[in-house]
């Protein structure tokens, strides 16, 4: 009885050094490469070229944005924050991050409204929309060239590990997860089409199908119905959740952002 | 009014071929996509594209549904004498966008 229970004991011990090892230094399955290397030389062309990527016209309204007044005081990112290419110079790399007086993980588009409810007291803006995404590409645009930097560790860890759980767990009618494109067959093809292997470093990116910007929840949301799951609503801490885990996984990336992709 | 981007070099000798770039934020609908609910979104587009040079008309494009969205143009004008290079676009319901440069000929 005594050694059994001994047994159960030890054995419990193992696992959580098993698990506390993991937590604090995961493995990376891969090399990362950023999805630029996967684009047609025309997309390429586009996206280095600073006038005409179509991004550049978000990033130029998050710019209007960051000095527009609003809420009661007529306050405006600005009157705060000053020059967004000094204080915002790596903000983007950050996120998502852990707040502590969310208790959980947000990402960068669900800090930018806490700010504008919390400080400007104006109203938040919708997920998706032109101007949250216009004011998340022009914070991310500061941070061009500056590698992901995330915190996976502390009270991050655990949606780190939802993250994982997500990116790894067959979904949908295919029965597909995210893993078995991006992971075990990113650089094979899928009809005409390379499959890359689903970094998010440059988002929000100019998506050529969409003839427009989309987040990262729009993608996430985008792929999950391609292998016809049920998506998650955009901003649900399931997408954030797996935000974080991507942009662990691309390691020290640097961010492109506005990318422009097929 | 919806967002645009020009470029328009600052200077330029007289004779010389400048490139003119102009883009303009517009979401250019077709009529043949539907929104979630399954109703047709009706065409949004712009019809015409007009550059100005120092008072003449340079260039003057009509504009399809078939087009795709954040309409982009790029070409050439040779440059005669300082003067403004105005930009207007022309969407389907009237409404104007107007954005402007100032060429320095030497």
């Amino acid at each position: 009885m005594k050694s059994v229970g001994a047994r159960a004991v030890a054995g419990l011990g193992l696992c959580l050094l098993i698990a506390g090892s993991r937590a604090a230094e995961p493995v990376r399955p891969q090399q990362a490469q950023s999805d630029y290397a996967y684009l047609s030389p025309a997309l390429r062309t586009l996206q280095d070229d600073d006038f005409a990527n179509p991004g550049m016209l978000w990033v130029d309204r998050g710019q209007q944005l960051w000095s527009e007044a609003a809420g009661p005081a007529g306050q405006s990112c600005q009157s705060c924050h000053g020059a967004a290419s000094v204080s915002m110079r790596a903000v983007a790399t950050r996120y998502p991050a852990w707040s502590p007086a969310m208790g959980r993980v947000i990402n960068l588009e669900q800090q930018i409204n806490r700010c504008r409810v919390g400080r400007l007291k104006a109203a938040a803006w919708d997920y998706e929309s032109e101007e949250l995404l216009a004011l998340t590409a022009y914070l991310s645009r500061q941070a061009r060239g500056l590698p992901v930097d995330v915190r996976i560790d502390g009270p991050a860890g655990l949606s780190f590990e939802r993250g994982r759980a997500f990116f790894y767990q067959r979904r949908g009618q295919l029965n597909l997860s995210c893993a078995s494109c991006h992971e075990q067959h990113a650089g094979s093809h899928l009809g005409a089409e390379t499959i890359p292997q689903g970094q998010i470093n440059g988002f929000p990116v100019y998506r050529e199908l969409w003839q427009t910007m989309g987040s990262t929840h729009r993608m996430f949301a985008w792929c999950n119905e391609a292998v016809r799951a049920e998506p998650y609503p955009p901003g649900s801490q399931d997408y954030v959740d797996l935000e974080l885990f991507e942009r662990w996984r691309g390691g020290g990336l640097l961010i492109e952002t506005p990318a422009v992709r097929r | 009014m919806p967002n645009s981007r020009i470029k328009v070099p600052e200077q330029a000798k007289a004779g010389d071929k400048v490139e003119i770039r102009a883009l303009i934020m517009h979401p250019m609908e077709n009529g043949f996509n539907f929104d979630s609910q399954g109703t047709t979104i009706p065409v949004h587009i712009i019809t015409d594209f007009v550059c100005a040079y120092d008072g003449a008309e340079v260039l003057r494009v009509q504009l399809q549904p078939g087009l795709s969205a954040n309409p982009y143009f790029s070409f050439y004008l040779t440059a005669t004498r300082t003067g403004p290079v105005n930009f207007t676009w022309t969407d389907q319901d009237g409404t104007i966008t107007t954005n402007s440069a100032t060429l320095q000929v030497t």
